[in-house]
Formats: C-alpha cells, sequence, structure tokens
C-alpha cells in the first residue's frame, strides 16, 4: 500500500474580519498547496465582481459569502507539510453563525485562534477561545495576523500576547505559540520573511508541525454503545463503535441501563482477513453474544467493575444554539451516545458570561449563551463526567427537529444511583399474611401511610413532626416519627455523607418507612431528603401510601435559625457538600402538601398537618 | 488505526446512524468509484447486506462500459436494484449554461424518484474535497418539501450526533464520505481491491478521472493505467479532479444553483 501520513485536524478560530480565510488561502499558496489554476480563478472571480484580490474565496464559496465578504458555514480543505497531513477546518468569526462555528470546531485535534494586530483581543476572539475549551480542545496556538496594518511593532504584538494569553489561562489553556504573522506579505506563515526579524519563534506552518497527536488511551474503561441489532441472516449482532477502552472476545460485559450481562462471543466483520479477537477505541464493530438477552439500541456496554454511572439527574454546562429561550420546566429531546430521551430543565445555576468568566444567575437561556444548568430525563441514562470519559459524557439537545445546543456532564453533588435502583426479585416468595390489610385498619382504626416531610436543615421539620407525632397521639393514632437520630444510628450507622451514602440513606428510610405503613402505623419521617430521584424511589416503595410535605422556609430564614450552628460551619468551609450552601435542594414538583414555617409559627403548621391526617387518614368510631 | 481506518469507521458508523433511524431509505449509485466505494462500506456495515436500494438514476447519456458495470455488480452484489428516468432537456430551466442544464436532467429524475418511492432518505457519495459547495456541507443534510438545500441555514452537527428527524414532506440527504478525499477512495480501493469501471484506466494517453454523462464529460491527459499508477498520480497532480466536468466551469454559481435545487 501506498504510503499515508498520519492525518491531523486544525480549525481556524477567531473574530469575523480578523483574517482567518486569508490566513488559509495564504498558507495553502505559500505551500504550494492550490490545485492548478485554482488562484487564477480566484483572481478573475474577484476582478468580475470588481474587488482587490481575496484570498478568502478559496473556502468562501457560497455566492452569499462572497457577495457580503463574509464566511457564513464551515467548510474544509486538505494539504499536508513535510510531516504530516492536515485538514483545515474554516469557520465564521460572525456571532450570527455561531453554530456554523461549532460544528467545524467540534471535530478539531488543535485549534488555532486568529486574533487581529489593530483590533486586538473582540468578543469572538474570547468566545471562540471559550468554546474550544468547552469542546475539549486543548491545544491551541495563537496567531497575530495584520501584523503589516501596524508596521510590524513588537510592542503592539506583545500587547496582543499578553492580554489572549491571560484569558486563555483563566480557561486553563496555555496557547502551544503566540506568533505574529502577515498574511498580506506572507511573513511567518511558511517562510520567517524580513519584517520580523524580532520574532525568533516558529513559523506558522512549523507551528501546526508542533501540536501534539492525541491518541486514544487502551486503558480507559470500556463503552460501546449498541447502535443497532442485525439480523440478516442466522447471527443476531450488536453493531457499534467502541467509544473508548477495549472490548475483546470473551470476556464479560454489562449493559447499561438495562443491566444485564453476557459474554462476547465474537467479533463480526466482512472482507477481512482474519476475524478479530479485539477491538479499540473509534473502530465500528459488530458482535454477538453467548447469550440471547434483550438489549436495544441505546444501551452501553461496559465491563462489570468500570460501569459507567446510571442517573436520571446530572449538572451540565451548556451552550445554546436554539433560536427561541430555553426555560425551566421545559422539555426537549437529549441524545448521548445512542441513546435518546427527553430531559427537562430543572434548574439554571448560573450563565457564564464568556467575555470576563463571571457569573451571573438567569431566569432564561439565550441563544448564544453558556450556562450551568441541572437536567432530568423522566428515565434513568447511563453515562460519564465529561472530565473523566469525554466522549460518554458530552450530549446534544434537539428541539424542532434540530440540534440546539451541546453539553458536558458533570456529577457534582449527586450521586450515581446505579446500586440504589431497587431490583424487586421475583425469585422470593412473599410471606401470605392472613392478617389482612383492612384487619390491620380495623384493629388500629386508620390506615397505614407515610408523611414524608423534606425541606432545609432548619426549616422545621423535627420539631414539626414531634409535635405533629404527640398531637396525632393523644388524638387516637399508631404514630412513629422516623429521623436522623434513631436511624443514622443504628440502620443506617455504616453510611457516611457522600451524594451515594445519602442516597443510600433515604433509600433505607424509604423502605423501612413502607414497612411501618404497610404494618398499619402511620409513620412521619423528617429527613432534608433533598434529591427529587430519592424521595421518587420512596414513594415508589410505599405506592398510594406516599404523602410528600414540602415544610418550606427560604434559605436566609433557616440559616438565621441555625439551631445547630451547622450553616455557619458550612459557610466557613468546614462542613463539605452542605444542602443548600454546597450542595443542592430539589424542592418537590408537586407535593401533596406545603406547610411554610417562615410564614406561620409551629402551632399552626402542626395544625395544618393534623388536619390534613384527619382529611386523608380519617379515624374510624371504635 | 490508520487514516484510512479512520475513514472507513466513520463511513460505517454514519450508515448505521442512517439505516437505524431513518424509515425508509435509499442509496444513490452513480456507477462511479465513490459510489461504488460506498456500496462496498454499506456490505461491511451491514456483514455482507446492503439493506436498502441501489438507485440510479439514469440519464441515458452514460458509457456504454458504464451500463455494463452497472448490470454486472448489481447481479454480483446482490443489489436491491432500482432505476430511474429523467425528462428531456427542453424541460429545463433555460437560464441555467448548457452543461448544468443537462446535469439538472438528474436533479428533475432524482425528485420525481424521491417524490414516487417517497424516500425519507437518499445517501449520496459526494467529498468535500470535489467542489466548494460540497466542502459546506452537513453529514445529514436536511433537503425541503421540494427537495432544496438551505444552504444559508445549515443545522449545527457535532460531536457525532445528526440530525436524524426532519418534518413532515421533506427528506434528508446522507454523506458517509464527506471526509474521504479522492486519494484516499483510490486507497481504498487498492486496499480492498474493489472493482471499478475501467474508463478510470489509462488508454491512449487519456483516462477519467471523474465520471458524468457522455456529452458534459472529458477525459484527462494521464498514463495512469493501474489503481497503484492513479494513486502514484494523484500523489503528484495539481489538476483539480472535476477539471474534465464542463458544468463546473460554466458560471461562478451554476453549481451552487444547481446544488441549492437539490443535485448531489
Amino acid at each position: 500500500m501506498s504510503n499515508q501520513r498520519e492525518l491531523f485536524r486544525i480549525v481556524v478560530v477567531g473574530h469575523v474580519d480578523h483574517g482567518k480565510s486569508t490566513l488559509i488561502g495564504r498558507l495553502f499558496h505559500d505551500t504550494g498547496s492550490l490545485p492548478e489554476g485554482k488562484e487564477e480563478a480566484i483572481r478573475a472571480t474577484c476582478e468580475r465582481r470588481g474587488v482587490p484580490f481575496e484570498w478568502a474565496f478559496l473556502m468562501d464559496a457560497l455566492q452569499a459569502e462572497r457577495n457580503q465578504a463574509i464566511t457564513i458555514d464551515t467548510a474544509q480543505i486538505w494539504f499536508h507539510s513535510e510531516a504530516r497531513g492536515y485538514v483545515i477546518i474554516d469557520v465564521p468569526g460572525h456571532r450570527e453563525f455561531l453554530k456554523n462555528m461549532i460544528t467545524g470546531a467540534a471535530s478539531a485535534d488543535a485549534a488555532v485562534l486568529v486574533v487581529d494586530a489593530v483590533e486586538g483581543v473582540r468578543e469572538q476572539s474570547r468566545r471562540h477561545g471559550y468554546l474550544l475549551h468547552l469542546l475539549g480542545i486543548r491545544q491551541v496556538s495563537v496567531v497575530v495576523t495584520k501584523m503589516d496594518m501596524v508596521g510590524f511593532d513588537q510592542q503592539k504584538f506583545d500587547a496582543v500576547e499578553q492580554e489572549i494569553t491571560a484569558y486563555l489561562e483563566g480557561l486553563g489553556i496555555t496557547p502551544t505559540y503566540v506568533l505574529p504573522v502577515s498574511g498580506r506579505d506572507g511573513d511567518n506563515i511558511a517562510e520567517p520573511g524580513s519584517n520580523l526579524a524580532w520574532y525568533q519563534g516558529p513559523t506558522l506552518l512549523a507551528a501546526l508541525d508542533q501540536f501534539d497527536v492525541v491518541t486514544e488511551a487502551d486503558d480507559q474503561p470500556l463503552r460501546f454503545p449498541v447502535q443497532d441489532i442485525y439480523k440478516f441472516d442466522q447471527r443476531r449482532i450488536l453493531a457499534g463503535r467502541v467509544e473508548s477502552g477495549v472490548i475483546r472476545v470473551g470476556d464479560t460485559i454489562l449493559f447499561s441501563p438495562v443491566n444485564k450481562s453476557a459474554k462476547v462471543a465474537s467479533i463480526e466483520g466482512w472482507n477481512i482477513a482474519s476475524p478479530q479477537r479485539e477491538a479499540h477505541a473509534g473502530q465500528s464493530i459488530g458482535i454477538t453474544l453467548d447469550e440471547q438477552i434483550f438489549v436495544e439500541r441505546g444501551a452501553v456496554a461496559s465491563h462489570e467493575d468500570r460501569a459507567p454511572i446510571e442517573t436520571d439527574v446530572f449538572r451540565a454546562r451548556i451552550f445554546w444554539l436554539g433560536s427561541e429561550s430555553f426555560k425551566p420546566g421545559q422539555s426537549i429531546g437529549l441524545k448521548l451516545m445512542t441513546s435518546e430521551s427527553t430531559i427537562e430543565l430543572q434548574a439554571i445555576e448560573q450563565i457564564i458570561d464568556t467575555g470576563n468568566l463571571s457569573v451571573s444567575p438567569a431566569g432564561q437561556i439565550e441563544r448564544d449563551d453558556v450556562a450551568e444548568v441541572v437536567l432530568r430525563t423522566p428515565k434513568p441514562l447511563a453515562l460519564d463526567a465529561a472530565n473523566d470519559l469525554p466522549r460518554s459524557g458530552r450530549f446534544v439537545l434537539t428541539r424542532n427537529y434540530e440540534i440546539v445546543g451541546g453539553g458536558l456532564i458533570s456529577m457534582e453533588g449527586y450521586a450515581d444511583q446505579r446500586d440504589l435502583i431497587t431490583v424487586r426479585s421475583s425469585n422470593l416468595t412473599r410471606v401470605e399474611h392472613q392478617v389482612s390489610a383492612s384487619d390491620r385498619t380495623i384493629r388500629n382504626r386508620h390506615a397505614g401511610g407515610v408523611l414524608w416531610f423534606t425541606g432545609l436543615s432548619g426549616a422545621g421539620k423535627s420539631t414539626l413532626a414531634i409535635e405533629a407525632e404527640k398531637e396525632l397521639f393523644n388524638r387516637g393514632y399508631q404514630v412513629y416519627v422516623l429521623d436522623g437520630d434513631n436511624v443514622r444510628n443504628g440502620l443506617n450507622t455504616n453510611l457516611g455523607f457522600s451524594p451515594e451514602d445519602r442516597a443510600e440513606n433515604i433509600r433505607r428510610v424509604g423502605e423501612v418507612a413502607a414497612l411501618f405503613a404497610e404494618a398499619g402505623v402511620l409513620v412521619i419521617s423528617a429527613f432534608i431528603s433533598p434529591y427529587r430521584s430519592d424521595r421518587d424511589r420512596a414513594r415508589l416503595a410505599a405506592g398510594d401510601a406516599f404523602h410528600e410535605i414540602y415544610v418550606e422556609a427560604d434559605l436566609a430564614t433557616c440559616e438565621s435559625r441555625d439551631p445547630k450552628g451547622l450553616y455557619k460551619r458550612a459557610r466557613a468551609g468546614e462542613i463539605e457538600d452542605f444542602t443548600g450552601i454546597s450542595a443542592p435542594y430539589e424542592a418537590p414538583a408537586a407535593p401533596e402538601l406545603v406547610v411554610d414555617t417562615a410564614k406561620s409559627d409551629i402551632p399552626s403548621c402542626v395544625a395544618e398537618v393534623v388536619r390534613y391526617v384527619e382529611a386523608v387518614f380519617p379515624l374510624r368510631a371504635e | 488505526m490508520t487514516p484510512l481506518d479512520d475513514l472507513e469507521s466513520e463511513s460505517i458508523f454514519i450508515l448505521r446512524e442512517v439505516y437505524a433511524r431513518v424509515p425508509n431509505l435509499a442509496m444513490l449509485w452513480s456507477l462511479g468509484k465513490d459510489s461504488g466505494v460506498m456500496v462496498w462500506l454499506a456490505r461491511k456495515a451491514f456483514f455482507g447486506h446492503v439493506p436498502f436500494p441501489a438507485v440510479h438514476i439514469d440519464t441515458e447519456k452514460k458509457l456504454p462500459e458504464m451500463y455494463a458495470f452497472r448490470d454486472h455488480y448489481a447481479k454480483e452484489w446482490n443489489l436491491r436494484f432500482v432505476s430511474g428516468t429523467c425528462p428531456p432537456i427542453e424541460d429545463m430551466d433555460p437560464s441555467l449554461p448548457p452543461a448544468a442544464r443537462s446535469a439538472a436532467r438528474k436533479t428533475a429524475g432524482l425528485k420525481a424518484m424521491v417524490r414516487e418511492k417517497g424516500y425519507d432518505g437518499l445517501i449520496v457519495g459526494i467529498r468535500r474535497d470535489e467542489e466548494g459547495t460540497r466542502a459546506k456541507e452537513r453529514i445529514f443534510s436536511a433537503r425541503d418539501s421540494k427537495g432544496g438545500w438551505d444552504v444559508r441555514g445549515q443545522k449545527p452537527e457535532f460531536w457525532d450526533q445528526f440530525n436524524t428527524e426532519f418534518p413532515p414532506g421533506a427528506h434528508i440527504r446522507v454523506h458517509p464520505l464527506l471526509h474521504w478525499t479522492e486519494i484516499d477512495i483510490w486507497r481504498y480501493i487498492e486496499r480492498e481491491n474493489i472493482p471499478v469501471v475501467d474508463l478510470y484506466f489509462s488508454k491512449g494517453g487519456k483516462r477519467y478521472r471523474s465520471l458524468g454523462d457522455a456529452d458534459i464529460t472529458f477525459p484527462v491527459d494521464s498514463d495512469a493505467a493501474t489503481v497503484a499508477e492513479i494513486i502514484t498520480e494523484l500523489e503528484h497532480t495539481k489538476v483539480a479532479e472535476r477539471s474534465g466536468r464542463a458544468m463546473d466551469h460554466e458560471a461562478e454559481d451554476s453549481f451552487e444553483r444547481l446544488r441549492a435545487d437539490g443535485y448531489l
């Protein structure tokens, strides 16, 4: 086979009119990469249009682009240096076409950020820099163009260098090189030229050759998203692409979120010399399994010991490209690997100003915004945190037949729910009670149930629970309070305060509360229980007997009460993951009852709870 | 993985995505080297099978070698072959230059076929490096209910996630070879030993570098008579691939006009 060079993908980004397309045209010209007659064709086009010679016409092929002298959409062009082959990705610098910039930049291995020596760092220079960082492009060189317009002045260059380097370093990007060029004269593009004698660094061409090749590591956890199941002949083949890690014949693999395992029986192929025994990241393959388990498109195969996270809620940093705003409570489409789901915007944590990296709260997300958000899906998804595994930690958002944004997942403050998803075993034979639920209701004079109090620390859950317990008991109810004190010291003594342990704590309380309710008791649970997913699981355990009671009090009120001095310690950084301060509190979406302890005193709140209980669990006559 | 492995894997991924997500699908088989590679990649993707029809929009002006090639390999590759016809040139937009008007027949034939068969998706073997407006394409590229391409309003597409849904009446063009270059195609033909029409090989100092209708496509000067010689030639040439295609050179905007109207 003939020699094939390694291929490297470079995106050229920057503010509109800072000379991106010209730089590319010049690079192609100076490296002798233009097809025969191309330069003459561009010259003829320019003459016909009555405009000066314009290198940008090399890639700005659309009539609208040529008429308006701006790049509208992204394009790609190929060339090679002595060292290797390149795909150069040209993108628009105009804010209006940010979606096209992202389309082009997302596939790059490295970026060249173009900054005009005259204008210096502008809005889209920063925004593009920020988006590179978000798209996962870590290697950036900065090219300061139009040095001829500033008389090849070193001080001008130094000022631009300082400004852009400071900004990029704020994002954690250290530019590989910052270099001056003149697209007009060709200085420092393929050759150093004579006008920039004070500059000692590499030319643009040499700087491109300095970017490191990024290779996928085999020691990453295996992620093999199922694209499709084929049964074209006697084989049942699971088709997909290995996104990370290695898959081998004989491996036991676990499919998430369905939680089924099987062994890889073979890796299938067509027109190959010998059957494959293993496959690596980037390979599109097909496998057969030793057992016919039910798996669909969207499932992700991994090894059992390094499985993806399962959750129905996560944080994300998203960029929004939709023409209509995105508001909390709205549901849109999500694509993550090969899975598709609807997703609800549960909360907007903050909007990030890509100009100065400051953050601010917001009621909605507008076009071109970058935001940190909490997203919720109807069913658990298998995913990873983007910092751990980029390809399974990123997603796109869709609305009205169109991709309208993308995001990176963070699980900060949220639990992996994999071990919390209770599979109610079908092998256990339930004991057939000879005492029925209605027998118990007759004996106790009321049905059993769960009053699930939720609210911030200091909202008054425990006080309210203890008072309500006394009042209801006095009226004849079989009632009992579960709280941190009686549960953490026994049943849950082995649990700490990590998101996973807190979730497990609530899972057990939910199961115990459900048993109490089945036994005919009215149980009041008084836990912060900040996560909606955990409370939903408790509701699932108890069924119709579950009543969610939101003990509401705003954060400022709770903090001013601070009965145990916890807020003060959390503010001082002494307590990690403190709900409301450094960990999320997700208020109930549709609680059965809300009592507001900031607005009403304890006796009237107790009375409200008692009134509710008497209506829902009426006492029968003796 | 070599660059060729990367391209092959990406194309297979794209073919499987469109097959999984778009119900009524067809692949355009123009009988040239690119669509030959595309059919080959489909057989790779689907383990020896091509699970959708291979459609040839017949202008009835192809070279005889191409028709012979079609008849032979439609059978040998076990393709579900569908042939479509094109309206006469007199029905085409008279404002187009002559060769472009000839090419527009294919667009009209294609649109009639999409209408008749109700295809939701067409898999097409265009490449970015062929031509400036193709360089601007998406992998999943929406066409409106009239088959038109909104070149100024293309949808975002990144991270290997595609716009797989579209409004009723619209259809989608899918471009699994978008990132291949001409030389990649020949290197893959060499590696996989894929048959091509022998018009591509030099006879008497001339060969076809790109195949279209007989009356608007011309052979170029070349001595390359084998796949290996073609690869060597391409490593050194600076002549554009479509230099022998008259329709590309008539007017600055003729190709974009054709494509906006639904040409490939």
